[in-house]
């Protein structure tokens, strides 16, 4: 499969088909709490998208050079302290620690950023930042990443994988967030019964939607074996013209 | 010790019906929908979540006085990070075909709002026995509202209960020939329902209760 394409199936699968919210349930708390107004929830997508981003650029980095088991930054380092060139570094049991504090960072750092450079950003997505760090979608997307590096990985991610991912589970979110939020917005002039005003007729309508979702499994794979597809050769094809003609008449 | 705020005793209830971390609080659902598909995966969760929590609460409780108002809540997130690797281990060690299964939600106890939530309500206002009794109400009311969702849950789509472990079944086999298992119930749409559901009888049975309470008075 070429680059592009391989880069297209996994954008697909990992916004509509492993939606963040609807396949894997991480981000259920914003998603049924910040879902009121569409302009909130597509400030909080937006915030989520842009720090779910960095943080799983940083994620990798670390991964790969220093937690990973055989790391070549931590190995270098341990080996020039032990003068024992056979050893090998293994940092993996930090590695929640470390995505915790990461995670923590970038988001304190996007916030003071964006607060000094783009006030009229602040004010549209500043509230939710904090509210972030503890945004499960986050946490989720380094703990995918760190599964796809090292040695142990049966399909290892680059940078770019890794990167596309984790804008992609955002965009899922976001996706998620926007249409619940449509639909609250119209709830509202519903006649809902009174026990399940509120979060029980959120996780209702989430469940319908989940099952939307899961009317797009397959298109993956079908997409992946569309692109993939050799055009038939020139003369096969004036056959096939032929033949089906002659058996039209 | 200073013990203003509610007795050990009142939280201690306190987290199993009137704030119900799941149905009252509505705290920590990505757990709560993402493991109740079996009975075992609801069970393993609750308890890796008692742990957690109740270690967590000890600890914040015995440092709260070092605690800096800023600060507090990356020392929370960086407590239970540790706990959580913790638990994350004991589980590969023990229980290796059960962590296989829940994958990445054992890590993800770390973000989970609940824990958090009680270092910052109870554990850091509060002494090392009223953190405790509150812990350990709170990880009973999760783990009851996991054990409803889960059992509804795997009851309707495989048949059983505690199938894996104690090969319960309460569908007989011999089922009449129109009931067949729910699939849905197992697949994402139906922890979404259940749960949505559950808590919409959680409100009904409240609002009756209060009904009949006011009736009487």
């Amino acid at each position: 499969m070429n680059y592009i394409a391989s880069l297209l199936v996994l954008a697909i699968t990992t916004a509509l088909i492993n939606n963040m919210v609807f396949h894997f349930f991480v981000g259920n708390c914003p998603f049924i709490g910040v879902s009121r107004k569409v302009d909130m929830a597509f400030g909080m997508g937006a915030a989520v998208t842009f720090v779910t981003t960095i943080a799983a650029v940083l994620s990798w980095i670390t991964t790969y050079y220093i937690m990973s088991p055989g790391a070549p930054l931590a190995t270098w380092i341990y080996r020039a302290l032990t003068h024992d060139p056979s050893k090998v570094s293994d940092l993996s049991i930090l590695s929640y620690i470390v995505y915790i504090f990461l995670i923590a960072w970038a988001v304190q750092l996007v916030e003071m950023y964006i607060r000094k450079f783009f006030p009229a950003l602040y004010k549209a997505f500043g509230v939710f930042l904090p509210l972030i760090t503890t945004n499960c979608v986050i946490l989720f997307v380094c703990l995918e990443i760190m599964k796809h590096i090292g040695q142990g990985a049966s399909d290892p991610w680059g940078l770019d994988k890794a990167l596309v991912y984790a804008f992609f589970a955002g965009a899922g979110f976001l996706i998620a967030i926007v249409i619940m939020a449509g639909i609250r917005e119209e709830l509202d002039h519903c006649d809902v019964p009174k026990s399940l005003r509120g979060p029980g007729i959120t996780l209702i309508v989430a469940g319908i939607l989940s099952l939307a979702f899961m009317g797009l499994t397959g298109v993956d794979s079908n997409l992946a074996k569309m692109i993939n597809r050799k055009p038939p050769p020139v003369e096969e094809t004036a056959q096939a013209v032929t033949a089906a003609t002659t058996a039209m008449k | 010790m200073s013990n203003d705020g509610p007795t050990p005793l009142e939280r201690f209830i306190n987290g199993i019906i009137p704030e119900n971390p799941v149905y009252r609080q509505i705290l920590g659902i990505c757990p709560t929908l993402a493991v109740t598909n079996s009975m075992e995966g609801a069970m393993t969760m609750a308890g890796a979540v008692a742990f957690v929590l109740i270690c967590s609460n000890i600890l914040i409780s015995l440092i709260r006085g070092l605690l800096k108002p800023h600060l507090r809540i990356l020392v929370f997130t960086l407590t239970i990070a540790a706990f959580v690797t913790i638990a994350d281990r004991l589980l590969a060690a023990f229980m290796y075909d059960m962590s296989k299964q829940l994958g990445p939600y054992i890590p993800l106890i770390i973000v989970n709002c609940i824990i958090i939530a009680r270092c910052e309500i109870c554990a850091s206002k509060q002494g090392v026995f009223a953190a405790f009794s509150d812990a350990v109400g709170q990880a009973l009311g999760f783990t009851l509202g996991l054990a409803t969702i889960a059992s509804v849950r795997e009851i309707l789509g495989f048949g059983t209960w505690f199938g894996k472990w104690l090969g319960w079944r309460v569908i007989p086999v011999t089922a009449p020939e129109h009931w067949s298992t729910w699939v849905i119930m197992i697949l994402p749409p139906g922890a979404f329902l259940t749960l949505g559901l559950l808590m919409g009888v959680m409100n009904w049975i409240e609002a009756r209760r209060a009904q009949t309470k006011k009736a009487t008075a």
